[in-house]
């Protein structure tokens, strides 16, 4: 059975899985649309969780909940479920597969044989849709792919079953049905201000724009602390984070300032571009950032100097966004109160 | 980022190209394809550089005798204890135990295949150790320079 299904590439995995399910559903919606509605912006730094042994950085909210937000915002029933059981997860797949239902899935990165070699690391948090199956082959859109691809059933077990953080049990989520009328402005106006409020108002310190200083602070002490080893590893990995998990550059910051500048157009506020502008240029101080650690990791340079250097740039991106979640923050204020006297 | 600054740097790809997000003159945002960057590719050599190293150092020990050859498929597959046994559904302190040699060599055609399943391998080749690491950054970079 395979269903026709759109695939189209994109570069985050679950913004793009929201995106072409939603798709499918016949809502026209970009990936920086569903990564907006969904509010996937995000930092934080937590050294208490580890990934690949080394701390987690993010710039994305946990995994799920940009498909869950967007389609809670746009008024979309979804179904998820967990399971503990491989073969009950494998035959309500098949299931729904023969119901025509494309179905999104988390999984690891690990056991997924199309991976290019070099990027199978223990990471749970990916996404896919199965749109079918031949034979023992899983029909995958798998949105960081050019093309559609295939996975035996059982590398697409062991995927679903991977162990470690964030373990994805399993795990999948699927469209029930859509709503008669989408309000869309709504929705992006509540994707706005939920993003402005985890960056700019977390209770914890690891998180937001607090996250940025403190990982800025803690890097300072890394060489003393890790020796130098150790660190060019940490750095590494923040890299790896910021670019490599799909980010579509600039740990997401690029396709955020790309939803800004469609919301611009479908909720009619031309002051959300200017702010779009702000939020690539902070996007291009993300990708300096990444190229001037990536090159203190080949040991071009010395090192304290360099990591002193890098953690004044975490302060600067810390306060360009802090400014620029305030003012995005104060013009969907005053275009929502707007809307209400309207 | 400007659609002409969209990094075309191959290497551990392996070919597989990804969307950027990029603008326009006038600002206009599209998706364009890069087929890698020279920052990920380095920080990403690194990681692997940290396995292989790692896993020289495991061939060390096995070699004197003091781990087992399930010390170096368990760091060839990027695992630690806790993530091992939960792979595997042994109890922690049973993986450990069976990074002993003298324990491992004692244990039990049953045991040996659920790592060997796990692993994607023969019961043979997990109870034997390569002299040089069979994991090479050179056959997943395909840029070919050395860094």
């Amino acid at each position: 059975m395979t269903i026709d299904f759109h695939h189209r590439q994109f570069a985050h995995c679950e913004s793009g899985v929201t995106a072409n399910l939603l798709n499918h559903y016949g809502f026209n919606c970009s990936e920086a649309l569903a990564f907006g509605i969904g509010s996937g912006l995000f930092f934080a730094y937590a050294p208490f969780v580890r990934l690949n042994f080394l701390p987690l950085t993010t710039f994305r909210t946990a995994p799920g909940s940009i498909f869950k937000k967007t389609t809670k915002r746009l008024g979309i029933k979804v179904r998820q479920q967990r399971f503990s059981n491989p073969g009950a997860a494998e035959r309500k797949l098949d299931l729904l597969l023969a119901e025509g239902c494309p179905v999104g899935a988390q999984t690891g990165v690990f056991w997924l044989p199309y991976f290019p070699p070099a990027y199978r690391f223990h990471f749970n948090g990916h996404n896919l849709v199965v749109t079918g199956k031949e034979g023992d082959d899983y029909l995958i859109s798998d949105p960081i792919f050019e093309q559609p691809v295939r996975c035996s059933g059982d590398d697409l077990r062991k995927a679903r079953f991977a162990r470690g953080a964030l373990a994805p049990k399993g795990r999948i989520y699927y469209i029930e049905s859509m709503p008669a009328h989408i309000e869309l402005s709504q929705a992006i106006v509540a994707g706005i201000k939920d993003v402005c409020r985890v960056m700019l108002s977390t209770p914890v310190p690891v998180a937001g724009v607090r996250g940025i200083r403190f990982l800025s602070r803690r890097l300072v002490g890394w060489p003393t602390r890790l020796g130098e080893k150790r660190t060019l590893q940490h750095l590494g990995h923040i890299v790896r984070m910021q670019e490599e998990i799909g980010t579509g550059g600039g740990g997401f910051r690029f396709i955020y300032a790309a939803f800004l500048q469609e919301a611009a157009a479908v909720v009619g506020n031309d002051e959300l571009l200017p702010l779009s502008a702000r939020c690539t240029a902070i996007g291009d101080a993300w990708r300096e950032f990444a190229l001037l650690a990536s090159r203190a990791c080949k040991g071009r340079a010395e090192l304290q100097p360099s990591i002193t250097d890098l953690a004044q740039r975490l302060e600067q991106s810390a306060a360009a966004e802090e400014s620029l979640f305030r003012d995005l923050q104060q013009v969907i204020n005053r275009s929502a109160k707007k809307g209400a006297v309207r | 980022m400007k659609k002409e600054q969209v990094p075309q740097h191959g290497g551990m790809t392996a070919g597989c190209r990804e969307i950027n997000y990029a603008v326009d003159e006038e600002g206009r945002y599209s998706l364009e394809l890069s087929v890698g960057w020279e920052a990920k590719n380095a920080t990403l050599r690194l990681a692997w550089e940290a396995i292989v190293e790692q896993l020289h150092l495991v061939i060390v020990e096995i070699r004197a005798g003091q781990k087992s050859p399930l010390a170096y498929h368990m760091v060839k597959n990027q695992m630690d204890v806790p993530l091992l046994a939960q792979y595997s559904g042994f109890a922690r302190w049973r993986v450990k135990r069976h990074l002993k040699p003298q324990v491992f060599n004692r244990l039990n055609s049953r045991a040996l295949v659920v790592y060997a399943d796990l692993f994607r391998i023969s019961i043979a080749e997990l109870q034997e150790v390569p002299d040089q690491p069979d994991l090479r950054i050179e056959d997943m970079d395909t840029s070919g320079a050395s860094l």
